[in-house]
């Protein structure tokens, strides 16, 4: 399927379909493929897996953590752990030196040829310790030119810094904005930090505000690609989040991305101790439909930690600490990570093209039909995890217009050494209880049953084939049986969304 | 008359570092620490302690 990346400040449509104009969504719904980008904006994301979901399947970014600093305070943050705007609360990243965290990269992209994007994401906040941003940038291009930077902010220094981030060639930012009223804000922040000053209440809140959407416009006036995130808080600002998706589009946002809040008790954050409680999957996505309408959502984000390694959904952290980092000798092999790159690009177009075969006939069949299937995949847009090795699976909506991504769903892996087997099938079952199917590499016979009488078909026939061109072969077949009466559309479940730290 | 910074509390985020108008605030293999000959509390700005003001974390930075 195609990338589902449209500019809104690029207004170019492709083929017959007009723009709207103005703030208006500028492309028609289903055909966001690379034919509506700009060859510019195109060459900024075709690689970058949080701004392309495509890519996100293909490509690796890691986050180094040398901006342990934050000037101000959210309430689903305990900053005794890592900013969780970008990360997953309860979990502490090692802080990293400049010049450490530019051998880790040079380390990690050795290994890794599929690294494209590093960037800076906490554990604090990037602009509020602006020398180590800046210097580990600068070591990162002098040693690996051909990766891209990107940065995370809370936005309330960022208009101090634009200058800074056009001159160091960082072409990705991504702001967190939770709330454009600071009546809003005053229950998500209570306070922040700002012309050495502490400010709280409905002033903090306003100077935020107002500090975002000042950064928000200098960058999008400059041509660097924007992304917001926000965290949708229910009875908070879960309502007031479409106006946030307004605003943010009308001052050139690339992609708006609205991730669930995650909190518990344990997490000691002030939410987590007052009991506020985090959407269901099925809120989250009741809430991205309704933004989408107006521009383009990311449902592939996965909260990535502060010194997350590897492909989305994937960590691999562990294998670069900075123990092992420091004694690592490093070989920067540039050509081997082109012809990678180069290969993956071919693989992509097969992908697509293969999807487009498929569909034919499709529309006539699906009608209205609309279901949603979970995936098993490692990544590189195959069907090729085990089902008990899959920490996550992917979830996808299937229509009359093909095999769209809307999500994934975090689970424990469920073989992990015999014990508690029972209890995380359940957990991964109520993870994906609003799915019709599951395709996997390969799935045991017990978890089997389990699924079917949960109501959910374990598929193993595609193992190892594309993703969405499986999606739809099946989904055709699966139209055919409800005609016949082989098959029963049931009414399906809320699907949880797991909440807590992912330690992987 | 001086602050001090509660070690077991403390992130070592650095955020008081820079505050600081006596350019008290020192670190030390990872570990903060107010100079306690030259910390004035602050004294004549409104909004007293910066140290306490920028920090994130409650009661890290006391009285000592
Ligand atoms: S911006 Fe990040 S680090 Fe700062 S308080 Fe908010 S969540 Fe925590
Ligand atoms: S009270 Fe003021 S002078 Fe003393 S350490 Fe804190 S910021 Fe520095
Ligand atoms: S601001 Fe607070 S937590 Fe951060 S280094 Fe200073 S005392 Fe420690």
């Amino acid at each position: 399927m195609q990338a589902r990346i449209i500019p809104i400040f690029e207004n170019k449509p492709a083929g017959g379909c007009g723009a709207t104009g103005g703030g208006g969504k500028s492309s028609c719904g289903s055909a966001a493929g690379r034919g509506d980008l700009s060859p510019e904006v195109w060459e900024k994301v075709k690689n970058h897996p949080c701004y392309s979901e495509q890519a996100h399947h293909h490509f690796a970014r890691m986050h180094v953590a040398v901006a342990p600093a934050c000037n101000i305070q959210c309430h689903y943050c305990n900053r005794k752990y890592d900013c969780s705007n970008e990360s997953r609360p309860g979990v502490v990243s090692e802080k990293l030196t400049p010049e450490l965290a530019a051998k880790k990269v040079l380390a990690v992209a050795a290994e890794i040829p599929q690294l494209t994007v590093v960037g800076i994401a906490g554990p604090g906040d990037a602009l509020a310790n602006p020398e180590k941003t800046f210097k580990t940038f600068q070591l990162i291009q002098n040693s690996a030119p051909d990766i891209k930077l990107c940065l995370s902010t809370n936005g309330l220094a960022l208009p101090d810094y634009v200058q800074t981030i056009q001159d160091f060639n960082v072409d990705h930012v991504t702001i967190t904005i939770n709330m454009v009223d600071p009546e809003v804000g005053e229950r998500i922040y209570p306070w922040i930090f700002y012309k050495h000053k502490r400010w709280t209440g409905r002033d903090a809140a306003k100077i935020l505000a107002e500090r975002q959407m000042e950064g928000l416009e200098m960058l999008t006036s400059k041509g660097i690609l924007v992304k917001v995130n926000s965290v949708m808080v229910p009875g908070v600002n879960d309502d007031h989040l479409v106006a946030v998706n307004q605003a943010v589009k009308s001052r050139g946002a690339f992609l708006h991305n609205i991730m669930p809040l995650i909190s518990e008790p344990e997490h000691g954050t002030h939410y987590g101790l007052t009991g506020q409680r985090g959407p269901s999957a099925q809120e989250l996505k009741a809430l991205q439909d309704k933004c989408e309408g107006d521009m383009n959502l990311m449902r592939h984000c996965r909260q990535c930690r502060a010194d997350a390694v590897g492909l989305l959904g994937e960590d691999r952290s562990q294998e670069f600490t900075t123990d092992k980092v420091a004694e690592m000798k490093v070989h920067y092999d540039a050509e081997a990570r082109k012809a990678y790159q180069a290969f993956v690009e071919k693989e992509r177009e097969d992908q697509e093209a293969a999807m487009k075969r498929e569909l034919s006939g499709l529309a006539e069949d699906a009608g209205h039909a609309n279901v949603l299937v979970a995936v098993a995949t490692k990544g590189s847009g195959r069907i090729n995890e085990h089902f008990g090795h899959a920490g996550e699976f992917q979830v996808f909506e299937l229509t009359a217009a093909g095999a769209k991504f809307v999500g994934h769903r975090r689970v424990d892996h469920y073989c992990q050494g015999g014990y508690g087997e029972e209890e995380t099938l359940e957990t991964v079952i109520s993870a994906i209880n609003d799915c019709a199917a599951v395709f996997v590499a390969k799935i045991g016979l017990c978890p089997k049953k389990d699924l079917e009488q949960a109501g959910i078909e374990a598929v193993e026939e595609y193992a190892h084939q594309y993703i969405e061109q499986s999606l739809v072969a099946w989904f055709k077949g699966y139209l055919a049986r409800l005609r016949s009466g082989d098959a029963v559309a049931v009414e399906r479940g809320q699907g949880s969304l797991r909440q807590g730290a992912f330690v992987a | 008359m001086a602050m001090t910074i509660d070690e077991s509390q403390c992130t070592a985020c650095a955020m008081c570092e820079s505050e600081c108008p006596t350019d008290s605030i020192l670190e030390k293999g990872g570990v903060f620490s107010i100079d306690a000959a030259s910390c004035n509390e602050c004294e004549g700005l409104e909004d007293g302690p910066q140290c306490v003001n920028s920090c994130p974390v409650d009661d890290c930075i006391v009285r000592a």
